[in-house]
């Protein structure tokens, strides 16, 4: 990290003249080195997830640099912290566009932080790689998308649950547009499957106090809750579940923003037995993967689980510089031209550039939380989902957006 | 009915954690007019202590016990010393308090990152306390609630008998009544003062073990407490136990009930609205402490 501070420094005290206009700016690639930026939150709510994010970025900037960079350029990282606010976000996306004149953007978290930025990123025609599953519903040119869209995680898990005979969901979800959105699409989901959604509560981010929503939970009979909290709500949530002698295995919960890293914080006492829907594991197997983990604990420590949003992550830098790599140039336009059926060998497995979506086939994957803190999984789509945000291809959903 | 039953409990409960996480305020704030605003992170300083004792002692029940007074001297100390460092220098100047006190707070809270790291950490909850017990009625009233709840009472009765009965306490009500007639008097105000922060403090590091059981143990959540804590000593009026108490458990059945009918965001609302009702007809809170002093 304090490498990261310092590279920033530098970057300040050695800023050109920024000349962009309606063009937009153009990424400053004279020298031998290419600047990218690291847009995360290093302080506020949001630390705790996005400082793996960055750790993940930084990986990927070292593995390339020891292979000798993209188009014969050093990778320089210019960090900054979007500090969980987000016109702070904004703000230093802007710097990071006009100022640093970085290639690309790596970065964000919520999606209250991405559509901050991405004003931004399509005024200056600048490009942003987000890296973690959204609500979609969003098509941005100046964004790619590396984590999953809803048909890549939310409608793969509804379709376990289906498949396991679950005829009743509860949903709880923090109170802000991501569950909000999700949930829309959940109900639109059973309505067209035969499953009944039997409650609805939101929580304001933050929250620690579920009493009375696991009451309403326990009173209502559901088969199955879905789960949409985001932050420190997930802990007193899954608390107050398991005291209410709420089980796994009378009603699991399928979580959508629990990743190998938010166990650790949770307690493996209140989470084994639930499931979770995301791409990656730690323990996906694979060779690709191997590598990934055994380099991620060997820089950051033995005891440090890798997760989605920081494989999502990983992969985004690799993608770019494979896109880059395709195109001869850094120009934005020509790097969003090469981008489609760009392949990469990551560690969830294959996964390929959609150019027309800018997101990324991958496999859906439901996992079960076990004793040890690591997720096993029990269920894959077989092969990678196609992207599909806007959920166009699904009958039931032509009524959301 | 059953549910109806399960909310009154719940909200009794949420009353629990309010007065635990607000006794402390209700001596320091309450008792000492000190706006502390780092009060959170001596709750946050009360659960690392629970996590930090479960890394040496086995057992999660018997670790839970001993952090219970340990916890208390933990949060206890770092309450005096900033006492004794910052506080005691602004005693006259209550807005640089608030901002003084604010800044150490941050500060709290990056030690506790650069310590422990931003993610949350878990500690485990004894068997006994993961569980729930039937009432008959259908009803199940969950172990970690209860404990809290007697923990929350016991916490409460002591603190009364030891203001009542003590002559520490005798020296605390003193000069929380008169301070300069209490100094006249032979009381050393200013060492009253320490073992009143002390106190408070300590109680902070108790609902921190507590509040293990229930949320996240992570930098920030203090934070997350210390509005309520301020709201229940503000509404229960300045220097009475007492009022702190009845409103803690008020606001408790009032957010429980408003929850179950509406939402959790609704319900927040409900609570602040009335509160702020509640204010305009009684600025001066619940009770209201009358004593000759001028002041």
């Amino acid at each position: 990290m304090t490498l990261v501070a310092a590279v920033a420094m530098t970057a300040c005290g050695s800023r050109t003249s920024a000349e962009g206009g309606a063009a937009g700016v153009t990424a400053d690639v004279s020298g031998d080195t290419v600047k990218v930026g690291l847009l995360n939150s290093l302080s506020g709510t949001m630390a705790i997830s996005e400082v793996t994010v960055r750790d993940a970025i930084m990986l990927a900037v070292e593995e390339i640099n020891a292979a000798g960079g993209v188009l014969g350029k050093k990778i320089q990282p210019v960090g900054e912290d979007g500090a969980s606010d987000w016109p702070t976000f904004a703000e230093k996306a802007e710097k990071l566009i006009s100022e640093d004149r970085v290639a690309a953007v790596f970065g964000c978290w919520t999606s209250a932080s991405r559509k901050a930025v991405k004003p931004v990123f399509e005024k200056n025609k600048a490009l942003l790689f987000y890296p973690v599953q959204y609500e979609g519903l969003e098509q941005s040119p100046y964004i790619f998308y590396t984590g999953a869209t809803t048909n890549q995680q939310i409608v793969p898990g509804l379709d376990y649950l289906k498949a396991q005979g679950t005829t009743s969901v509860y949903l709880v979800g923090s109170d802000y547009v991501f569950p909000r959105t999700a949930n829309k699409i959940i109900k639109a989901y059973a309505a067209a499957n035969g499953m009944t959604v039997v409650g609805e509560d939101y929580a304001p981010l933050g929250s620690t106090e579920f009493g009375t929503i696991v009451n309403k939970v326990k009173s209502s009979g559901a088969k199955a809750v879905f789960n949409t909290l985001n932050g420190d709500s997930n802990v007193a949530f899954f608390k107050e579940y398991k005291s209410a002698g709420l089980t796994a295995a009378a009603m699991p919960v399928v979580s959508v923003s629990i990743a190998e890293e938010e166990v650790k914080g949770i307690g493996t006492q209140y989470l084994e037995g639930q499931l979770t829907a995301w791409n990656y594991y730690q323990t996906t197997p694979g060779a690709a993967n191997n590598r990934f983990v055994a380099a991620y604990k060997a820089k950051y420590g033995a005891d440090k689980p890798t997760s989605d949003p920081m494989e999502a992550a990983y992969v985004s830098v690799h993608l770019w510089k494979a896109m880059v790599e395709k195109a001869g140039a850094f120009d934005v336009e020509r790097v969003r031209g090469a981008s489609d059926g760009i392949t990469f060998d990551a560690p969830e497995g294959l996964v390929t550039v959609d150019g027309r979506t800018q997101h990324i086939a991958k496999t859906a994957r439901i996992g079960r939380i076990g004793a040890d803190g690591l997720i096993t999984e029990v269920w894959n789509s077989g092969k990678p989902v196609a992207p599909d945000p806007y959920l166009k291809t699904y009958p039931w959903a032509s009524g959301l957006s | 009915m059953t549910v109806l039953f399960g909310q009154l409990f719940t909200g009794i409960s949420i009353g629990a954690v309010l007065l635990l996480v607000a006794l402390g305020l209700a001596l320091t704030f309450g008792q000492m007019n000190v706006i502390n605003m780092a009060h959170g992170e001596f709750i946050m300083a009360g659960a690392y202590t629970t996590y930090v004792l479960q890394q040496s002692i086995t057992g999660a029940g018997l670790s839970l016990l001993v952090a219970l007074p340990v916890a208390f001297v933990v949060a206890g100390t770092t309450g005096m010393l900033l006492e004794i460092l910052l506080i005691r220098r602004l005693y006259a100047r209550p807005l640089d308090t608030l901002l003084v006190t604010w800044g150490v707070s941050l500060m709290l809270q990056q030690l506790a990152r650069d310590i422990f790291g931003s993610p949350n950490v878990q500690t485990r909850a004894p068997d006994l306390l993961t569980g729930n017990v039937a009432v008959p009625g259908g009803l199940t009233v969950a172990n970690n609630r209860l404990f809290i709840l007697a923990l929350a009472l016991a916490a409460v009765t002591a603190l009364t008998l030891a203001l009542r009965l003590t002559p520490l306490g005798r020296r605390i009500r003193a000069v929380v009544q008169n301070r300069d007639l209490a100094a006249v008097s032979g009381i050393p105000t200013a060492r009253v003062d320490r073992t009143t922060f002390f106190l408070g403090s300590g109680l902070a590091g108790l609902a921190g073990v507590a509040l293990t059981l229930l949320g996240p143990i992570g930098p920030t959540m203090g934070t997350n407490l210390i509005i309520d804590a301020f709201l229940v000593v503000v509404v229960g009026g300045i220097g009475q136990l007492k009022g702190s108490v009845i409103v803690a458990f008020a606001l408790g059945v009032l957010q429980a009930t408003g929850e179950y009918l509406t939402t959790l965001s609704v319900a927040k609302v409900i609570v602040f609205v009335a509160i702020v009702a509640f204010l305009q007809w009684r600025p001066q809170g619940l009770f209201t402490l009358r004593t000759r002093s001028l002041a």
